[in-house]
């Protein structure tokens, strides 16, 4: 099987959660509180340790096509956006994992081995969609696994399965890309002209996601980043300056000592 | 953005302010920080997840292994030109350093016990796994320096383990900046061609203070010229970086540890150089506010960078101009 991935079409979301739901159960995903945000109907916040599927809701004082259900003429609209980890091509937490405990699957998917992971909770910081963390009962990082045990057995992950709208869709990357690009077509002809894609292109700064969005507004509204790079593409220039600043060091320290040598 | 929902059902959109709740008021993860620019967010929550690491372990950490790893390079120099005294302090303190470092760096991990997972690979994209065989190279010379010179034995052997370690410390003492450099979080990932250069000052201000606060005057003189060139360093190292980060460094101009860091190492290293000479007291006043600055000094750029990566506009505007430089 080749690289597989999510293409979740926004426009079509119901906020219905499912996929939250659906990922909890299968994944056994412990619960992390449900109280009131006053954030919409958002009870999640973030994507977290024990949040692998987020559904965000926006609230917004703008039309949206013609989706008024029949309640007079609306400047409002809301949007509703099921948020997962993207499986980087250039994964920053996969490069920084000093265990060897985040690796890559057969699938194309960035999954943490628990049995590995000491907790050092360096690829939290890494990530720079805010994904991965690390779980404070047991200590070890966790993030969405796309459903590795169900995709050895020809099972689409969980959240795909549930979702009753197809907003959440699963397959062949190169696929999704496809359609994608229809879809887009599609919804920017029906009016929609704020509509783009996020994550698709393999040229982006972390070589494109493995899970990619079709939004309706900019990324950050969603609280996704416009313009993520992977870290370790300076990383060969911080070696170098690292380097550097050791030796400069080094050198600082000799010249300091040995060229006062007779004075003490 | 807007947080009003007004759909009622008579069809008009009269915005009703009375019944609103407070964004935040049910908050249960991080505080949500209102912003008044303009950009957009997600109800102002952070893009990136905050490191999961504690203030005292990480930033004690960068403290400790600067501290370390300069003081063995300091300890060579000191015995190399027949200043034993100097030398035993350095080498006992980079001990004592890095048992502390050590102690941090396991206290850390979320399962303590399997620390010794991180031996299963060297990863070249991973500072920490890095550092770690650099910790694995440099801790037994360090800790074979100071007990052969304790002990009064085996001194060709503590001779070439004060060698070995004076050649690894500095990567000890500046690996931790590519560390940290090499995450998503704004400020320190923006920093990194200054951070390095910035915790080689910071950490060789420290073992400078370190030899003045425990060698005799008369044998201190490196540690105060070292003191010196490290306050320097830092402190040049600090004013290129918050120039060139432009916005990204107001959490660092903002951060009083970090002015209370310089302030410190200067008034340390100027002190040492006036007085440390004729003074044993005003020697080892100068090395405590040198190690106290350097540790303000680390704790302060710690800080910043949690404060960037929890504020989002620290993270949205800087992407924003860049796409808007490319384009």
């Amino acid at each position: 099987m080749g690289r597989v991935g999510f293409f979740t079409d926004t426009s079509i979301c119901i906020g219905c959660k499912a996929c939250e739901v659906a990922c909890k159960e299968w994944n056994a995903v412990p619960d992390d509180g449900l109280t009131f945000t006053g954030m919409s109907y958002d009870n999640t916040v973030s994507l977290s340790a024990d949040t692998w599927r987020h559904v965000a809701f926006v609230e917004q004082r703008r039309p949206l096509g013609h989706q008024e259900p029949g309640v007079g003429d609306m400047d409002f609209r809301w949007l509703m956006a099921s948020d997962v980890c993207k499986h980087c091509t250039e994964a920053a937490c996969l490069d920084v994992c000093p265990t060897g405990s985040l690796f890559r699957t057969e699938y194309g998917t960035v999954v943490v081995q628990e049995d590995i992971c000491n907790g050092c909770g360096y690829c939290v910081p890494a990530c720079p969609f805010g994904v991965i963390g690390k779980r404070e009962s047991g200590g070890l990082a966790a993030k969405c696994t796309m459903c590795y045990d169900r995709l050895g057995d020809g099972q689409e992950p969980a959240c795909a399965k549930t979702c009753p709208t197809d907003s959440i869709q699963f397959g062949d990357l190169d696929e999704l890309r496809e359609r994608a690009a229809l879809r887009l077509d599609q919804v920017r002809e029906e009016g929609i002209g704020s509509a783009r894609l996020y994550g698709h292109d393999p040229d982006d700064g972390v070589g494109g996601m493995g899970a990619f969005f079709l939004l309706l507004d900019e990324p950050e509204v969603y609280g996704l980043p416009p313009d993520p790079v992977v870290t370790t593409r300076d990383l060969p220039s911080m070696w170098r300056h690292a380097g550097v600043a050791a030796l400069a060091l080094l050198a600082g320290v000799a010249a300091t000592t040995f060229s006062w040598r007779r004075r003490g | 953005m807007s947080g009003q929902t007004d759909v009622r059902m008579d069809g008009s959109a009269e915005v009703r302010t009375d019944r609103q709740a407070t964004p935040g008021s049910g908050g249960h993860r991080r505080e949500r920080r209102p912003t008044q620019e303009t950009f957009d967010s997600y109800y102002g929550l952070p893009v990136l997840n905050e490191p999961p690491w504690t203030e005292h372990d990480i930033a004690g950490y960068l403290f400790l292994g600067g501290l370390a790893g300069a003081s063995s390079t300091l300890a060579a120099a000191a015995e190399l030109t027949g200043r034993p005294r100097l030398a035993r302090a350095a080498k006992v303190g980079a001990l004592c350093a890095l048992g502390g470092s050590l102690y941090a760096l396991i206290h850390d991990l979320g399962r303590p016990e399997r620390f010794v997972n991180m031996l299963r690979v060297f990863k070249v994209t991973s500072p920490m796994s890095v550092g770690t065989w650099l910790l694995t190279a440099y801790g037994p010379q360090a800790g074979c320096a100071a007990a052969t010179d304790l002990a009064g034995r085996f001194p060709r052997l503590g001779r070439a383990a004060t060698v070995g370690a004076a050649l690894t410390g500095p990567a000890v003492a500046t690996y931790t900046a590519a560390l940290i450099c090499d995450t998503a979080v704004p400020a320190w990932h923006e920093g990194f061609r200054e951070m390095p250069f910035l915790f080689a000052g910071s950490a060789a201000a420290a073992a400078g203070g370190l030899g003045m606060l425990a060698a005799p005057p008369e044998e201190a003189g490196p540690a105060r010229r070292v003191a010196v060139l490290g306050a320097g360093a830092e402190c040049v190292a600090a004013i290129r970086m918050e120039r060139r980060l432009g916005p990204l460094a107001e959490p660092l101009k903002r951060s009083r540890l970090l002015r209370a860091g310089e302030a410190l190492v200067l008034a340390g290293a100027l002190a040492g150089l006036a007085a440390g000479r004729r003074s044993r007291i005003a020697s080892m006043a100068a090395g405590a506010a040198l190690l106290a600055g350097s540790a303000c000094t680390r704790f302060g750029i710690f800080r910043a960078g949690m404060e960037s990566a929890n504020d989002p506009k620290y993270t949205v505007q800087p992407q924003r101009r860049r796409q808007r430089e490319l384009s």
